[in-house]
């Protein structure tokens, strides 16, 4: 089984092509290897920029935005006892949605980086604060802590901006 | 393989959702009656990666040089930032907060609309709704002050970023005109951003902003009032020749922006500085013009600081060395100082510092190049939540007056859940402090005087370790101005004690601990926006402790650490050190507004804005106390509380207008 993981890594090397800055830029953040593989799993990440990679991230943020959106409304059924925590969690997931991924991503483009942090700090804390309104682990702890793990990630890469 | 997914325990497999790898099967174990044949099939595999591997390393090496070379032209730096400057200044950081949410003891905190609705300042610039930050354009013009800003006409967050406009006949009452500029060009449909207004001798305005263009490259561009006889100015018009100006060579395209207000220099031609970058050096460009449309950019810079990174809002003024008054842009000579101030992108804080101005080749010295614009010890006009200040000069009444960006520390859904997000500081007067020579001092415009209501006055001895409520009804809407002094007794001990170990330069009021933690001498001032229980509340203090040179120094500090329950706010503790001279009191102003706070010690030398977001220490339930937290001294405070009136901030009504126009 050791095999496997060496060939896994061989390929996985092998997939960073030429004048790809992914492994340098992951460096300098959090999580390397949440980082590499955020950026490997598109296609853009190998070419872009490090404005470019900020970009991907901030798309990955809005997917798990979406996804964890989907979950919540799917538990209102399933757990209905978790309402009042489920709609501060709606709510404050909308917001990432709708206000931090737009503003992020303008700011990015156009070249002021710090209104882009604010929007993917924000997201971890709205991130937090969803999670808070649980008391303890919940069915969303784990899509929850992605988001802060990412948003950390992107975040150091768009104070290289600065 | 796949089928051994489910020998997985079912936590394991949620933990990274995002992992675009198949997971890795566990040993099977009825694998392994074959592993002995399968063996050296696999080792003849390993070594065939394993040279394939080797041949695509060498492969990766030898081009890897050339291929960066490419990337070179791309307009992205590719630079590897330090592990000290990814730390992070930025004070709205999600770990703090991580950490919270994660005591199960602390549930999240819900909004509701009666908090946020309290948010609102009542005398403090803001927008009806929406998003607004850097001040623009300030300027003073027929008998009207002229208010512009960076405005989001669509969200309660930064984006399609418009110049909003307002008029005032004091610089408190303001009057909401229509957006003046809005991003209809090539050279700004990416943004009509911050810029600054310059008026000729003829009394004409010329305003020059940047535009981030069609292809989001930051420019400068020029614009006029339409309409010169309207004192409303309410149309701009834009210079069809714009952009006037493009990133030279050498700067990057997203590192041109904020055009100061020009000066005339001895040759009779108009001066502007621009900051930028050169890598981490933060520098700030210089042009000289005669039309504002056409310019010859100087090969020297105005200055440059090593690892400030990139210079925002750059301000550049003199002030007078022996005289209280403003003076005008241009003004030079041997009773002048000239002051450089950068907005720092890296860490959100606003430097200045005092130096030298030289017009023959439009470069400045500061006096003291280890307090250098932009480094971590210099200068700030504001120690709390205070950034893309821009200041202008009063002509009317020649006074420099300050504008600043107050943002929100709060979550931006509750920013979207109120509607609106961010306040301008309360302009100030800004002169330098002819006593130390070194620094500027801040004090809010004497027209705020103008919303005083009833007041009292109090004087009040204050034992070791005592908290006195101070009775004023109402607590959300104040002006303080006090005096504190402690019993010579007490501070005999502390100085002339060789005993006594220097504590002062060690303390800070970010890492000190705050206002709990107790010295000899403090802390000791007034607890606002706090509830009955003190559950909730702000303090606004002096420590007092030895220095080195067993001289005494003064800290002044906001605590907005215990400000609110909430968990979703950033709640720091701000301040520095304030010069405090032979024989002065120790005196503080605090003007509180609602969710903002002011705060000035030693008349204005040194000042701190703060946001707060109480749950409970609103509408009547806000109060306010005096506290003397110090193990030993006694104090004895002599203040006046002043109640104050809104500002009744509004749009452009013909009444408003009428109103208005006749005080």
């Amino acid at each position: 089984m050791k095999m496997m993981k060496v060939m896994m890594l061989i390929v996985m090397m092998m997939m960073v092509s030429e004048g790809s800055i992914i492994e340098p830029t992951c460096k300098e953040t959090p999580d390397f290897s949440l980082c590499v593989s955020l950026l490997n799993s598109d296609p853009r990440g190998s070419s872009a920029d490090t404005s470019g990679l900020a970009l991907i991230l901030i798309d990955k943020i809005k997917g798990l935005a979406t996804k964890t959106l989907n979950e919540i409304n799917g538990l209102y059924k399933k757990r209905p006892e978790l309402k009042r925590a489920l709609d501060e969690c709606s709510r404050r997931y909308k917001t990432i949605l709708n206000a931090d991924v737009p503003e992020a991503i303008e700011a990015i483009s156009k070249g002021v980086p710090k209104f882009g942090e604010d929007g993917v700090i924000d997201a971890g804390v709205e991130a937090s604060v969803c999670q808070g309104g649980f008391n303890g682990r919940s069915p969303l702890t784990s899509l929850t802590k992605s988001m802060q793990k990412i948003s950390n990630v992107t975040r150091a890469i768009v104070r290289m901006l600065l | 393989m796949a089928s051994s997914d489910a020998l997985l325990p079912i936590s394991a497999r949620e933990e990274d959702p995002l992992c675009p790898y198949t997971r890795l099967p566990m040993a099977d174990p009825n694998q392994e009656t074959h592993g002995r044949r399968r063996r050296p099939f696999k080792g003849l595999l390993a070594v065939s990666f394993g040279l394939l591997f080797i041949a695509f390393y060498v492969a990766l090496i030898a081009t890897h040089d050339g291929s960066r070379s490419n990337h070179a032209g791309i307009d992205e730096k590719e630079t590897i930032t330090s592990r000290a400057r990814l730390a992070g200044v930025s004070e709205k950081s999600n770990d703090g907060l991580w950490k919270l949410s994660g005591d199960r003891n602390t549930p999240a905190f819900e909004w509701n609309n009666s908090m946020l609705s309290w948010q609102r300042t009542a005398f403090h610039f803001q927008p009806e709704q929406n998003w607004m930050n850097d001040p623009n354009g300030p300027l003073f013009y027929k008998g009207w002050y002229h208010f512009f800003y960076q405005y989001n006409p669509n969200a309660a967050v930064w984006g399609d970023i418009v110049w909003g406009h307002a008029v005032s006949r004091d610089l408190i009452h303001w009057v909401h005109l229509p957006i003046a500029m809005v991003a209809d060009q090539w050279y700004d449909s990416n943004g009509v951003w911050t810029g600054s207004a310059t008026i000729l001798p003829d009394g004409s305005i010329v305003m020059l902003y940047t535009g981030s263009t069609d292809k989001a490259v930051q420019v400068q561009n020029l614009a006029y009032p339409e309409d010169p006889s309207d004192p409303l100015l309410l149309k701009w018009v834009k210079f069809p020749g714009n952009p006037v100006l493009v990133p030279p060579p050498g700067i990057l395209p997203k590192d041109f922006r904020d055009p100061t207000t020009a000066w005339k220099t001895s040759e009779g031609k108009w001066r502007i500085t621009i900051g930028s970058k050169l890598n981490r050096t933060g520098i700030s460009l210089v042009y000289d013009t005669t039309d504002f449309k056409t310019y010859e950019k100087l090969d020297t810079l105005l200055h440059r600081v090593p690892n400030t990174g990139m210079w925002e809002c750059v301000d550049f003024y003199p002030v007078s060395k022996i005289a209280d008054n403003g003076l005008d842009t241009s003004v030079k000579g041997p009773d002048v100082k000239h002051i450089v101030k950068a907005s720092m992108d890296d860490t959100r804080f606003d430097h200045y510092a005092v130096g030298t101005y030289f017009d023959s080749n439009g470069t400045w010295i500061p006096d003291d190049p280890t307090i250098d614009v932009g480094m971590s010890t210099s200068l700030r006009y504001d120690y709390g939540k205070f950034y893309a200040s821009k200041t202008f000069y009063d002509q009317n009444k020649g006074r420099r007056v300050l504008w600043s960006w107050i943002g929100e520390s709060d979550s931006e859904a509750a920013d979207v859940q109120k509607g609106w997000s961010s306040v301008q500081g309360i302009p100030r007067t800004v002169v330098l402090d002819t006593k130390t020579g070194k620094n500027l001092v801040q004090w809010p415009v004497e027209e705020i005087k103008s919303l005083r209501l009833s007041s009292k006055q109090f004087d009040i001895e204050v034992g070791p370790g005592s908290v006195v409520p101070v009775d004023v009804g109402s607590a959300t809407q104040l002006d303080i101005e006090a005096e504190f002094e402690i019993n010579k007794e007490s501070l005999d001990k502390i100085i002339r004690n060789a005993s006594v170990v220097a504590e002062a330069e060690e303390f800070s009021c970010e890492k000190s601990g705050g206002s709990t933690v107790r010295g000899a001498l403090g802390p000791f001032g007034f607890s606002v926006l706090a509830t009955e229980s003190l559950s909730e509340q702000t303090p606004v203090y002096f420590y007092v402790a030895k220095g080195k040179d067993s001289e005494l120094k003064t800290i002044f500090c906001t605590d907005t650490s215990r400000s609110s329950v909430a968990n979703d706010v950033i709640k720091p503790i701000y301040g520095s050190v304030v010069p405090v001279l032979k024989g002065e009191k120790l005196t503080m102003r605090i003007l509180v507004d609602h969710s903002i706070v002011e705060a000035f010690g030693q008349g204005g030398r040194t000042c701190i804005t703060s946001r707060v977001y109480p749950t409970s220490a609103i509408y009547g339930a806000a109060k306010l106390f005096l506290f003397n937290n110090a193990l030993d001294a006694t104090i004895t405070a002599s203040f006046r509380v002043w109640q104050m009136n809104s500002a009744f901030i509004h749009p452009y009504t013909e009444e408003a207008f009428r109103a208005l126009t006749r005080t």
